[in-house]
């Protein structure tokens, strides 16, 4: 190792070290007494690393022999990544406290699993890849049963982990054969091997499993039964986390690989990422209807977002990398909006999920109810919200590339889903008369819901605060 | 036939015998101790390959550390496995379907082998004269370096992990505090009291 490729990895250091250290002297001190401080300590530490990687320029090239790439693209997806694992700490906090889950393990298990995140955008190899993946999903599978008690939360992290076993098994099998008919497992060799666009049907054979492998990840239909029970069972911090940071680390990896390592032979992913778009959106969009607990609506939501995304990759263009990051920042800017929604939804002081208890919140907390509605509108894809604009990137990166069909699909879908969006929106304004839930609810909270909304609302107005021109950036710097 | 390949077939077929075994063998426990045979003839595998570092590996982790392990979880946990059996027959035939399925692609792909164009520019690098386990340590601390920190930050995950999950703080239990109980004084820890006869405390 010399000192240029250690500086390249120098985020990731700094964050392992962070975590190492504080593991330390928190056993040593306070243990779970310090566990606001080591929520608010990692938090600052995610900030503090989004700020390094934004103000640094990336060095562009592979080190560690092209295991590790630090290109616009991977800075992109880790700021983004960081941010949002730093807001969802922030917001679990006092349902942390009210229930039994303020161990100072908590943040320090999420800080290990950012590591994993940032691995895995800037993987440059399938071996960078797997062991990133799997130090994410290890701590994400703890974090998931972090409730011990709690039978659902333990059977969600079984259900998670037994299932992302599976997962990267099938990951593993196919960097097992890409490695025997290309003979290496370095994207730069990967993308040589297969020059010319020919792939042989071992390679090809390969490429499928490794994608299903990441498909398990991106929670893409038909790969996505997981969901929906690790949704609700976990703690609700924990979904949120679930439904933002890791997303957009699975869907960078996914970019990564197609784009990196079978950038030469684009024609045969894209129809295997194509369907699983089309699976992704209509699945989402139908099987949600039919939900009466809103972890697991976001759960199917959530698969439907990411066949969008996946829609804007199976373009297989810069600008559908382009259009995809820029998905995924809104959906997780929305998401995190609904989260703090979700995080205060309590009656009595329990935890309520039931979407029915929403029923005539406009009643009595009018301002929470109307930054919901924003931010339903802009799930749904009506247009002055942001999400409009998500949505109509990725449709118009499809179109681009001759998949209109893709396109149409994306729309109708889009159709389907915008019923159980405004569904709730219809349960808050004109439900039937219902128990109110608790109003007293953490500021932190509230002040989340309200900037989320306006994030979404007035984005438009900005130019969507100028992530278009990075994420450009960031998508040639990926797919050239 | 010289005898390095009468090893070779030796090992091969126990190794394939064990791997069946282990599936097929009705008794858990015996599925274990083939699967541990199929860790011995792999490991004799190894060692005809010149790899003597891998294969003493491959005893001492596997079959001395994870298999016994293995042992110990499949005798102390209750698990039915007739039931499970059971549950696994309704699932059979959709199994059987896609296992065929993937057995034609994998025949496929195994028929028509052939690398791509260029391969041998792409493989590792040939080992150098040192030993086994010299050239093993230099590219593994070397080359993977990266690979090999984050391997071990994936085991301090599972360390932590296993611990948050199990770890339980009860504080109505006695404990030992060995220093408080070797410093005990008998003079302070026993009372005499002297019962008068006739009479209680």
């Amino acid at each position: 190792m010399i000192a240029s490729d250690f500086t390249t990895v120098l985020p990731e250091v700094l964050l392992s070290l962070y975590a190492m250290l504080a593991l330390v002297v928190f056993v040593y001190t306070g243990k779970d007494r310090h566990a606001v401080l080591s929520i608010w300590l990692t938090s600052g530490a995610f900030l503090f690393l989004a700020l390094i990687l934004a103000m640094g320029t990336p060095t562009g090239t592979a080190s560690f022999g092209g295991m590790f790439i630090d290109d616009s693209f991977a800075r992109f997806c880790k700021i983004v990544i960081l941010l949002s694992a730093a807001l969802v700490l922030v917001m679990g906090q006092d349902y942390a406290a009210k229930h039994d889950m303020l161990k100072f393990e908590y943040p320090l298990l999420v800080a290990l699993s950012v590591v994993g995140m940032m691995v895995m955008v800037s993987a440059g190899s399938l071996l960078t890849l797997y062991m990133g993946l799997e130090l994410q999903s290890l701590a994400l599978y703890v974090i998931a049963a972090f409730r011990r008690d709690s039978a659902k939360s333990t059977e969600a992290g079984l259900k998670y982990f037994v299932l992302g076993a599976l997962s990267s098994g099938l990951l593993l099998y196919g960097t097992s054969l890409v490695y025997g008919f290309a003979g290496t497992v370095e994207f730069s060799g990967i993308m040589a091997a297969t020059s010319g666009g020919d792939l042989s049907i071992g390679l090809l054979l390969g490429l499928v499993f490794v994608i299903a492998g990441m498909g398990f990840k991106v929670s893409a239909a038909p790969f996505h039964m997981w969901a929906p029970d690790v949704y609700e069972g976990a703690p609700t911090p924990v979904t949120a986390f679930f439904a933002t940071a890791p997303k957009m680390a699975a869907m960078g990896l996914f970019a990564r690989v197609v784009h990196d390592a079978f950038g030469g032979v684009t024609a045969d992913w894209q129809q295997v990422v194509a369907v699983l778009s089309v699976f992704s959106m209509f699945l989402g969009a139908v099987a949600a209807i039919g939900q009466k607990d809103i972890k697991r609506l976001m759960a199917y939501s959530s698969i439907a977002h990411m066949g969008f995304a996946l829609m804007g990759l199976a373009a297989g263009t810069v600008f559908g990398v382009q259009a995809m990051l820029i998905y995924m920042a809104i959906y997780i800017s929305m998401n995190i909006g609904m989260f703090a929604l979700i995080l205060s939804m309590e009656r009595d002081g329990r935890p309520v999920s039931d979407i029915a208890s929403l029923c005539m919140l406009s009643k009595y907390q009018p301002l929470r109810a109307l930054c919901v509605v924003f931010i339903m509108f802009s799930m749904a894809g009506v247009p002055p919200m942001v999400g409009f604009f998500g949505k109509f990137y990725v449709l118009r990166a499809a179109y681009e590339a001759n998949m209109a069909w893709l396109a149409i699909a994306g729309v109708v879908a889009s159709v389907i889903g915008a019923y159980y969006y405004i569904r709730i929106v219809y349960f808050m304004y004109f439900g039937a008369e219902s128990e109110p839930l608790d109003t007293q609810t953490p500021r932190r909270l509230t002040v989340i819901l309200v900037a989320s909304t306006a994030v979404i609302t007035v984005g438009a107005a900005f130019s969507l605060f100028g992530i278009e021109p990075l994420a450009q950036l960031a998508a040639e710097s990926l797919a050239n | 036939m010289g005898i390095a390949e009468l090893a070779f077939y030796a090992f091969s077929m126990s190794t394939l015998i064990g791997g069946i075994f282990t599936v097929v063998a009705r008794n858990p426990v015996h599925s274990v101790l083939w699967l541990i045979l199929a860790f011995l003839s792999a490991a004799g595998l190894f060692v005809l390959l010149g790899a003597e570092f891998v294969a003493m590996l491959l005893i001492i982790v596997y079959v001395g550390a994870v298999a016994v392990l293995f042992l110990f979880v499949v005798m102390m946990l209750d698990v039915d496995f007739a039931e499970l059996k059971a549950e696994m027959a309704k699932y059979l035939p959709l199994g059987l379907v896609i296992g065929v399925i993937v057995l034609m692609q994998l025949m496929f792909a195994f028929g028509v082998w052939d690398y791509s164009a260029g391969y041998e520019g792409r493989l590792a690098a040939e080992f150098g004269a040192g030993t086994n386990t010299g050239e093993l340590g230099a590219i593994l601390y070397d080359d993977y370096i990266l690979i090999f920190q984050l391997a071990g930050l994936v085991l301090l995950v599972a360390m932590i992990g296993a611990i948050v999950l199990t770890l339980r703080h009860r504080v109505d239990v006695k404990r030992q505090d060995v220093i408080a109980q070797m410093m005990r004084d008998p003079a302070k820890a026993m009372e005499l009291k002297d019962v008068k006869p006739g009479q209680g405390l």
